[in-house]
């Protein structure tokens, strides 16, 4: 559904994606890892518009978007969990939620984020309150929660377990590995890669704007070149 | 005592109209990180265009609406043809902008309609009324009232509207705004229209007392600054405060001191809180949680 062929980006005169291409197939969770500046974000904000491409092409169910404006592509179904949160501080949660259903014209709005509360209870107890005064890990399934609610066909995730404890990195990334059960098709960039490909069906490896490995999660979690460098065995 | 209730109306009066236009940039400036200077003329667009409409002969509330809509386009072509197309510039290059427009909508207007001084008659006719010794002009109740009435109505658009809430978004967080799917141009290009009605609707009430010509815009655009300022640059209620203080300020140094220093009180106020306290009185360090 998501094919990116050659992707370019640069940030001023310096390139940091030196043609990148990736395929994300529907229904996979796919991975990215890499260490820190690898381009990992870079890639992410370019698929989802906010970081201007300067080559290559983002194809999205057969039609090039690399010049879509980015509030567009939320529409065409590829919504991401920026990285660090970004959540809407001064507003309440419920609101954050509704803001993701910003672009929604359906009836299923108020259901939608019923859902949410479903899928992370602590947001249901806390949701007049602004988002900016819960912790990390309520603000990364807030962020994970408001991107939902543009009903995405592929979740860009950017590092939802940085500076979390163990115990809710383990709660966040058991509700994205069942996401594809939701028909959601999940593009997951993380630095932490054994938890990362422990819920992947396919990964990338990137490093300096370039993806040096590829190939199946588990056969990559035991591929020597990956427990060297990034699994720290 | 009469003599301090005088000067407390008439600066609580003008200050009013501060207050205005001090939510005015402070609108702006949060959802997009411009400070306006052209927010003065927003109010002078507001005087001149419902002074020339009446005497046109359009009855008077079609020529202040008319003057809001002149305004508000005025607003949104600003943004639309001269801060949008600078975007990414800095901070200083969407200042100097804002100023090139200021100047062209004076000379503009110095144009279209003149240079002279321009009266409305008072919307509510009628003799001054006496409050302890004081008197106050119905007129100068209505810019209160009417100012009071705009801040309600911003405040329950900001906090019951999805389209508030989208604003206040784009102002926290721009990025995360667009990949929600929120327009983020549009948005900031409705709060420069926000802030020009606001700007006209104080330019409209206040022309009555205090007259009006193509050049009132500069020391307004100026006295709102200071009062933004003074109450913390970015935060509404801060604006409110900042523009009542500046015109209570302003008044009883000119009727304690000289009226010769009229103008230069608010010029103090952007000294005194750019040496004391540089956040103002309600500005935030911006501390917050990650």
């Amino acid at each position: 559904m998501l094919e990116v062929k050659d992707l370019k980006s640069r940030y001023g005169r310096i390139e940091v994606l030196h043609g990148i291409s990736v395929e994300v197939r529907e229904g996979e969770i796919v991975s990215l890892i890499g260490s820190n500046g690898a381009g990992k974000t870079t890639f992410l904000r370019a698929l989802s518009g906010v970081q201007p491409v300067s080559g290559g092409a983002i194809r999205w169910q057969g039609k090039d978007i690399s010049r879509v404006a980015a509030h567009m592509r939320s529409r065409l179904g590829i919504a991401q969990v920026p990285e660090g949160r970004q959540v809407f501080s001064p507003l309440s949660v419920e609101d954050n939620l509704k803001l993701g259903a910003w672009a929604r014209r359906d009836n299923e709005i108020a259901a939608d984020v019923e859902n949410i509360y479903r899928m992370f209870p602590v947001l249901a107890e806390k949701r007049n309150i602004p988002a900016g005064s819960l912790s990390g890990g309520q603000q990364q399934m807030l962020a994970v929660g408001r991107a939902l609610m543009t009903k995405p066909k592929l979740l860009l995730l950017d590092e939802p377990s940085m500076g979390l404890a163990p115990l809710l990195v383990d709660q966040i990334l058991s509700s994205v590995a069942d996401l594809p059960k939701l028909g959601i098709t999940v593009l997951l960039v993380e630095q932490n890669a054994t938890a990362a490909l422990a819920i992947s069906n396919r990964a990338y490896v990137l490093e300096t704007g370039k993806i040096i490995l590829s190939g199946e999660a588990a056969s990559l979690a035991n591929d020597e070149r990956v427990t060297e460098a990034y699994l720290g065995l | 005592m009469a003599q301090f209730l005088q000067y407390a109306f008439s600066g609580l009066t003008v200050g009013a109209v501060y207050a205005l236009v001090a939510l005015g940039f402070t609108l702006i400036y949060n959802a997009s990180g411009v400070i306006n200077f052209a927010q003065g003329e927003f109010v002078m667009l507001g005087g001149m265009v419902t002074v020339f409409a009446t005497a046109a002969g359009v009855p008077l509330p079609l020529a202040a609406l008319l003057a809001i809509a002149v305004a508000v386009l005025v607003g949104v072509a600003l943004h639309l043809l001269a801060i949008e197309p600078a975007k990414g510039a800095s901070a200083v290059t969407l200042i100097i902008i804002t100023i090139g427009a200021s100047i062209l909508l004076r000379g503009l207007a110095s144009i279209v309609f003149d240079k002279r001084f321009h009266a409305l008659p008072a919307f509510i006719p009628g003799e001054a009324w006496r409050v302890g010794g004081a008197s106050i002009l119905p007129q100068s109740v209505l810019v209160l009232g009417g100012a009071a009435a705009v801040v309600v109505l911003l405040w329950v658009f900001m906090s019951r509207t999805l389209l508030g809430k989208a604003m206040i978004a784009t102002a926290a967080n721009r990025m995360a705004a667009r990949l929600v799917g929120i327009n983020t141009v549009w948005i900031i290009c409705a709060s420069f229209a926000v802030s020009a009605a606001i700007g006209a609707i104080g330019g409209i009430l206040v022309t009555p007392i205090t007259l009006t010509n193509y050049d009132v815009g500069t020391l307004l655009a100026l006295k709102g600054f200071s009062a933004a300022m003074l109450g913390g640059m970015g935060n509404p209620l801060g604006a409110i405060v900042g523009g009542l203080v500046v015109g209570l300020l302003e008044a009883f140094g000119a009727g304690y001191i000289s009226s010769a220093y009229k103008d230069a009180i608010a010029f103090l106020v952007i000294l005194l809180v750019l040496f004391v306290m540089p956040n103002g009185l309600f500005g935030r360090a911006g501390v917050e949680r990650v």
